[in-house]
């Protein structure tokens, strides 16, 4: 498939501005599959895997990359509930909403939650820590209810515990940034995204 | 019959047997530990690393530690097993740092098993041989009385006390299907793995004189093949909750490591797929699944064989195969324990399916939401390719076949095949109307086959034991089994694999425990967000494909949520239609501007504020959805509204008429008051409340200012006098 434009090598600097050399290479490799075009989901979950979420100048440049209009591009990445548009704090805390975990008692967790942090669903706490998420099942509803955060599950969780929970993250961020800026490190976003 | 197809089998499960026996598992002591998702999640890396610790100390070369998928025991997890040669497998449960400790300076160190732990325990003492024997009505023998029933008199003849030999009765072995069904009976004696076949009293006898008491094995009545659920049984067979389950689907699972291919060969693995391709006739295989009567597995309920045959038959030769592995159902977890716990299973059914209509691409089509399940495919995916059991001419068989996996990006909708197909071709996940069916005009406009991860598991079975077994589990309509996904208030949650046409109360209360806490039953809800609540007066529904369609309800992929006297019908409705609601993809309009109306409703409804004139508007607009949407979401999300207004009217009219919620779960119709008698002034009450809006001296009855009060329930929970009333 014919995919170059006569101002590649422009599309492509700035592309790797953007994306990072990775992502772009792996495009590189989609546009030699039979069905380039397919690969946008995949394309689309590792810069989100990489960068945390997906800015108007990512989706920009898959859609130069790979040749698909913009605004397919932006359709997909607004239309799957896996990919945020906003950056994401530290830690992205998910809560399970299904049904198991419903009738286990998972909204008053998210209640809970929505207190602790001072904000709602979607949003990223003002320090940057964390932001709170819903999910439709996290598919362990034999443990209800269920928090994930980032990767780590944890299991048959109660309004009290919430704020141990929360606070195990805390100390980890305290701990990271001591470790990064000395004694007189604050508790800041580490990862902050442009 | 093509010889080279099978020599290359023999040479490969040859190649993966040499590998194991390296290994020497007979001679070790094993440490199987659950890894999956929920087993993770519940802890079991903690316990491995223990495990691993202690073993490091001990410097002991005979204890080997094995990674297993899970079993679907979720609420007891993490589970551990340990096998230790000649003796019977112990499992233990939730498993924690310090019972690693006393199980490795205990059990394995010294030979005694920590009874206060064990799996569905505590124990009081081990029995020497445990018989397991066959309740299946496919089993029959001479005996005038059942073969329990005759067991247990024998024994007690013989004097032999069930500390020395334990009785169970357990579900099928799956040794019916070799040719003497009905006939004769099956027992299983642990911890020596002989499953034996019993025609009458004689045998019986021959059994317990010569194995039991003298420690022979009676090989004239041994059954020597390998049956579909031996191993489960032989592992597992002492526990209530597995033992009365017909494992096929997840007959691996728990059993087997699911990151080697060596020990998937062990347990039969691509035998099916050498049978199939040695016989050279795609059209046997799909004369095999239509024989087996196995219908799609994923909710829909069509006739698997029959899906495929349309496939084949079409002019078009560039097809494609999909795995359908977007579970999105919230409440359904079958489809991830296949996935991370038996994946070569799955890979191997899609291999055949692939040769079966004559497609040589196949893809997966995985929820990002799963990313343990992704890994397992992808590394299976990985080893398939290495022995040539993906990629050009497979086993010497002149087909080419590769599988590719491609991302869910969390839209329920993709579960509909035609959205499914559209989000692999990089699109919104918008459905199309249909016909065309995808069988005839699919993925890239190509004919594709897309069944669900659950049926592609049932293949291989299907191919190993025989269409004719596999037909006779189930009923008339539909063979095989279904996998459950059980859980809400229910004792036991977790997977459970019965065979068609078991009852809702036999999986409820035989298997699952009964609802947990003492409660009432009150429905049980299958199907996710496109099914309904059957009320706890049909729970002797036999459960099928078409038993659960008449009560208002589906299978769907097997969520089964049980739910007791604390949930609102209305609530329920509820919840399933913000689902819904949020789901929809807006491609067409009944269900975009519907399901939103539909909620609207149901929210006054809860917030009191509702009609009764909002439930005849509620039922005009479900039944108008129902009719008029384009895909299956929008035709099956008013089933819950419709199923629960059905058998819980009663609980609507309240709503509405009285403002009374009869669950007390709607927290707009609740309020919550202290009693001055029962309150003896402790005060948790008060200092627990968010808003501050109790009052009262030390030592004398509270108050709760109803004015401020965000009836949050927390003095209700923190209450140890019952003084707090939700009313």
């Amino acid at each position: 498939m014919n995919t170059t434009t006569d101002n590649w090598h422009e599309v492509e600097t700035t592309a790797r501005r953007i994306l990072g050399d990775e992502i772009v290479a792996h495009i590189d490799q989609c546009r030699q599959t039979s069905e380039p075009q397919s690969h946008l989901i995949g394309v689309l979950h590792k810069i989100q895997a990489q960068h945390g979420y997906l800015a108007e100048a990512h989706l920009d440049a898959v859609a130069q990359l790979m040749q698909i209009p913009a605004a397919k591009v932006a359709g997909v990445a607004s239309f799957y509930h896996y990919y945020r548009l906003q950056p994401r704090g530290r830690f992205l805390i998910n809560i399970c909403l299904g049904t198991a975990c419903y009738v286990k008692g998972a909204d008053r967790v998210a209640q809970k939650l929505i207190e602790e942090l001072g904000i709602q669903f979607g949003e990223t706490s003002t320090d940057g820590v964390f932001t709170l998420e819903g999910s439709r099942c996290l598919g362990t509803c034999g443990l209800a209810p269920v928090l994930m955060i980032d990767n780590e599950v944890h299991a048959q969780v109660t309004p009290d515990q919430v704020p141990v929970i929360l606070e195990k993250y805390l100390s980890r961020v305290r701990r990271e940034s001591h470790a990064s800026s000395g004694p007189t490190g604050s508790l800041t976003p580490l990862r902050r995204l442009p | 019959m093509n010889s080279t197809v099978s020599d290359q089998y023999r040479a490969l499960a040859d190649q993966a047997e040499r590998a194991r026996d390296r290994q020497k598992p007979g001679e070790k002591i094993l440490i199987q530990i659950g890894s999956a998702t929920c087993e993770n999640a519940a802890g079991s890396v903690d316990v491995l690393d223990e495990f691993r610790k202690h073993i490091a100390a001990s410097g002991r070369e005979d204890i080997v530690l094995r990674r297993t998928g899970c079993t679907g025991r979720c609420s007891r997890e993490p589970i551990v097993g340990i096998l230790v040669p000649g003796k019977m497998p112990v499992k233990y449960e939730r498993v924690d740092r310090p019972l690693v400790h006393e199980i490795f300076t205990r059990h394995i160190l010294q030979g005694e098993p920590v009874l206060a732990r064990i799996l569905d325990g505590p124990l009081e003492k081990l029995s020497q041989h445990e018989i397991l024997t066959c309740q299946s009505n496919r089993c029959g023998w001479e005996g005038a009385e059942s073969l329990q029933t005759a067991l247990a008199r024998r024994l007690g003849d013989l004097g032999i006390t069930p500390d020395q030999v334990r009785i169970t009765a357990a579900s099928c072995f799956g040794a019916c299907g070799l040719n003497q069904l009905g006939t004769c009976s099956h027992m299983l004696v642990r911890p020596d793995k002989v499953l034996y076949r019993v025609y009458n009293e004689d045998d019986l006898d021959e059994i317990l004189q010569e194995h039991v008491i003298h420690g022979h094995t009676v090989d004239r009545l041994k059954v020597v093949e390998k049956t579909v659920g031996r191993k489960f049984f032989e592992m597992y067979g002492d526990v209530a909750f597995f033992n009365r389950q017909s494992r096929i689907a997840l007959r691996h699972n728990g059993i087997i490591d699911p990151e080697s291919i060596d020990e998937y060969f062990h347990y039969r693995g691509f035998q099916a797929l050498s049978t199939v391709l040695s016989k050279g006739d795609p059209q046997w295989v799909i004369d095999e699944v239509t024989k087996a009567r196995l219908r799609g597995r994923g909710g829909g309920g069509y006739p698997t064989g029959q899906k495929w045959s349309m496939a084949a038959k079409a002019a078009e030769k560039t097809r494609y195969i999909i795995c359908n592995a977007d579970e999105g159902d919230p409440g359904a977890f079958m489809d991830r324990s296949m996935l991370e716990s038996d994946p070569f299973n799955v890979v191997e059914g899609m291999i055949i399916g692939g040769y079966a209509i004559g497609a040589n691409r196949g893809f997966f089509y995985i929820r990002a939401e799963y990313p343990m399940a992704i890994r397992r495919i992808d590394g299976a995916i990985r080893q398939c390719r290495e022995r040539g059991l993906l990629g050009k001419n497979i086993l010497g068989s002149g087909f080419d076949f590769d599988l590719e996996i491609r991302l869910g990006a969390g839209a329920f909708v993709c579960g509909e095949e035609t959205a499914l197909i559209h989000s692999i071709e990089g699109e919104r996940g918008q459905p199309r109307i249909r016909p065309p069916y995808p069988t005839e005009s699919g993925l890239w406009g190509k004919p594709t086959v897309i069944n669900n991860v659950e049926t592609f598991a049932n293949i291989t079975a299907i191919v190993n034991y025989g269409a004719g077994w596999f037909s006779r589990i189930g009923t008339a309509a539909s063979g095989g089994t279904k996998v459950f996904a059980l859980a809400g208030k229910i004792l036991h949650t977790g997977l459970v694999e019965v065979p068609m046409g078991t009852t809702l109360r036999e999986i409820v209360y035989e298997i699952g425990g009964g609802v947990a806490g003492g409660k009432q039953l009150k429905a049980v809800q299958t199907g996710g967000p496109a099914g309904g609540c059957i009320p706890a007066k049909w729970l002797d529904t036999p459960v099928d494909f078409d038993t659960l369609a008449k009560a208002g309800s589906i299978m769907g992929s097997g969520g089964m949520i049980v739910l007791d006297e604390d949930d609102c019908a209305v609530d329920i409705a509820r919840f399933f239609m913000t689902f819904s609601q949020d789901e929809s993809c807006g491609k067409c309009t009944p269900c975009r501007e519907g399901t939103t109306r539909l909620l609207e409703i149901l929210d006054r409804i809860t917030q009191g504020t509702g009609t009764l004139a909002d439930l005849e508007k509620l039922e005009r607009l479900a039944k108008l959805i129902k009719k008029s949407s384009l895909c299956g979401l929008g035709r099956a999300a008013p089933n819950p509204v419709l199923s629960t207004l059905e058998h819980f009217r009663d609980e609507y009219i309240a709503h509405v008429t009285q403002q009374r919620c009869p669950a007390k779960k709607c927290v707009a119709l609740v309020h919550y008051e202290i009693s001055a008698e029962k309150c003896v002034g402790c005060t948790v009450c008060a200092r627990n409340c968010p808003v501050t809006c109790i009052t009262g001296a030390r030592r004398e009855a509270h108050i709760i200012d109803q004015v401020r009060c965000i009836k949050c329930g927390r003095c209700f929970e923190v209450c140890r006098f019952d003084a707090v009333q939700r009313l």
